[in-house]
């Protein structure tokens, strides 16, 4: 299924954060939406599965508009990862991963529900932690319990909010292979914010950077990942190479001059 | 072994792992129930005039199949007209208190939220003391305290789901509504106490403790459906309130009306407790620790916690009313405050017991 997302505008009170967005994610794609703090990457992530109301603008899922769908509808086609979740009462990992399968079934969870989690469980190694307290594992192990859950929805898009920020670099690698695999095997989009611009490098077919609540540029890796953006969008001077077609990123110093260097230099002398 | 054989029995080994450890909770709710059957019938044995356990019973059968056997006279008197009515208004009690604590705990996201957050039990005290001490109310006759009682309560949790109903309104922001309507009924309770009679300000005071002793056929009539309803829907809403736990975003993105949800779980918990507090005064402390005292045992499950909460409840309100009735005999006790003696050892023997807290 593909997301079109159109003109999209969101503010909260006295300021503007997301300014007239358009983006277009096609099925079996990998978009990574890339771009300084406050750019409004997890707010349009929010918008897309409907926990923001946009002020102006559409999306439109697989061509329905969004706006004429339920939650229900919009939890049967969208799984959700977030940044991070706290649960007030702790529940074990199988039960969490379990609650994945509630827009699907009803009260009582059904043996086919209980298989599902069972072959997820095992296919990103939580088996071991899988009647374990939520709140009693790492960020790390939490961050994957949460992806699973999102899979367990079995969606037709996948929505991440900084899914690898808790894992170590083997995890980072791991949960990117899942992701990877299963947008091949199971036909899903897959739209996902990430800081680390080699892990959106190596594995996005479409990069999306985001500055100041508006497209700067989008396109392929090759494309968007220049000295150049990276300076007007973080302020950085950073070094691009290439490996094995990998494009890899490194920072090198701020740029004292670049227009960023100043917004980050003013919001630090508040 | 090839790694496919290796997954395919680590997945089996977890399949029988899980409904092992789902069969253990579900096997807590069904001994539950047999537990409270046997405790209603040796709370009925007890008392100042003693009656044999297998009389309570028989009793009870001969009411149903009156050809099988004949009456015991005295002790059914005792049986039917004073200690079942009580003891049973004290199960329904309890299943009330019981499954709407665990029900508040999820929806305000506050561990220490019970069945009076939303204001319900100083409201109803404050509609008692209008009637009691200033002969005040909406319906007159027998039922003045208690119309007056179930009013208030109303008013109170009706302004707080009202909020609730406000765009951005938090669980946290109904919370401290609900203290600051507490203050404001406690506060008005104490000027009505203040200039009132004696005597009045005494069955006043003695009606906020809680007592079961008002129990009769006619208010069970009342009070039966009202929490076998409202429990039955807080049950069916259940799998939702899981989902809830997880926080208000996680919940929506899982196809959850959270703000429906919330408000339809406050309306129903509310018209239950309403309804309890109008007949047995505000009875405490059940509704905060019986949820409790299930979570440490069988896990946060809202399918089971829920009606194993109520059981629980029932059986911590029937248990601290049968201590209530014998322990000073001839006195009774207030109920209420036989609940905090019994539940506060308990509670805090299994938060010590419990690696980690509460949570």
């Amino acid at each position: 299924m593909n997301v079109v997302v159109e003109n999209l505008h969101f503010s909260y009170p006295g300021k503007d954060v997301l300014q007239g967005i358009d983006l277009c994610l096609e099925e079996t794609e990998i978009m990574c939406i890339v771009g300084p703090n406050g750019s409004g990457k997890s707010t349009l992530v929010k918008c897309i599965e409907d926990l923001l109301k946009p002020q102006q603008g559409r999306i439109i899922l697989g061509g329905t508009d969004s706006g004429k769908l339920s939650s229900l509808d919009i939890a049967r086609i969208i799984g959700y990862v977030p940044q991070s979740s706290k649960q007030i009462f702790s529940t074990t990992v199988f039960d969490t991963v379990l609650m994945g399968r509630k827009p699907h079934s009803s009260w009582r969870s059904s043996s086919e529900d209980v298989d599902v989690v069972i072959e997820i469980l095992t296919t990103m190694n939580l088996a071991e932690i899988a009647l374990q307290e939520f709140n009693h594992l790492s960020g790390g192990q939490q961050q994957r319990v949460l992806i699973a859950r999102a899979l367990a929805q079995k969606p037709k898009v996948l929505l991440l909010d900084e899914p690898t920020s808790a894992l170590d670099i083997a995890h980072q690698l791991e949960v990117m292979e899942i992701i990877h695999n299963l947008v091949h095997k199971q036909r899903i989009a897959v739209l996902m914010v990430v800081h680390d611009l080699n892990l959106a490098s190596r594995y996005a077919d479409k990069i999306v950077m985001l500055n100041d609540g508006v497209v700067y540029a989008s396109g392929s890796a090759g494309q968007i990942l220049t000295s150049r953006s990276i300076e007007d969008v973080y302020g950085v001077e950073a070094n691009i190479h290439s490996h094995r077609g990998v494009l890899s990123v490194t920072p090198v110093r701020r740029v004292i001059g670049s227009s960023r260097f100043h917004q980050i230099k003013e919001l630090h002398s508040y | 072994m090839s790694d496919v054989e290796a997954l395919l029995r680590q997945s089996k080994h977890l399949k029988k792992s899980y409904i092992k450890h789902k069969s253990r909770k579900k096997l807590f709710v069904i001994i539950l129930i047999p537990v409270v059957i046997i405790l209603v019938g040796s709370a009925v044995a007890f008392g100042t005039a003693d009656i044999a356990f297998f009389d309570v019973y028989s009793t009870i059968f001969r009411f149903f199949f009156p050809v099988i056997s004949s009456s015991t006279g005295n002790a059914d008197i005792i049986i039917w007209k004073l200690r079942l009515p009580r003891i049973l208004m004290g199960l329904l009690a309890g299943i009330a208190l019981g499954s709407s604590g665990a029900v508040m705990q999820v929806v305000l996201r506050n561990p220490l939220a019970d069945p009076y957050m939303l204001g319900i039990a100083s409201a109803a005290g404050f509609g008692a003391s209008l009637a009691i001490v200033l002969g005040v109310g909406i319906v007159a006759g027998p039922y003045l305290i208690i119309g007056n009682a179930f009013l208030f309560s109303l008013i109170s949790s009706g302004l707080i789901l009202a909020l609730s109903g406000r765009k951005g309104a938090s669980p946290e922001s109904m919370v401290l509504t609900g203290l600051a309507l507490l203050f404001f009924f406690q506060a008005m309770t104490t000027i009505i106490q203040y200039f009132g009679d004696s005597e009045a300000v005494k069955v006043a005071v003695f009606w906020t403790v809680g007592d079961l002793g008002k129990s009769g056929w006619g208010k069970l009539a009342i009070i039966t459906p009202l929490v076998l309803i409202g429990t039955g829907l807080l049950i069916w809403k259940s799998g939702d309130l899981n989902v809830m736990n997880t926080g208000d975003a996680s919940a929506k993105s899982l196809g959850i009306n959270v703000q429906g949800t919330r408000i339809f779980a406050m309306v129903v918990c509310t018209l239950m407790v309403a309804g309890i507090v109008s007949f047995t005064g505000t009875i405490g402390f059940v509704g905060l620790v019986a949820p409790h005292v299930v979570r440490m045992i069988i896990g946060t499950d809202n399918r089971i916690l829920v009606p194993a909460s109520g059981l629980i409840g029932a059986v911590l309100l029937v248990l601290s009313d049968t201590l209530a009735r014998t322990v000073l005999s001839p006195v009774i006790l207030p109920v209420g405050s036989v609940t905090a003696f019994l539940g506060v050892p308990l509670f805090l023997y299994l938060i010590m017991k419990k690696k980690g807290g509460i949570l």
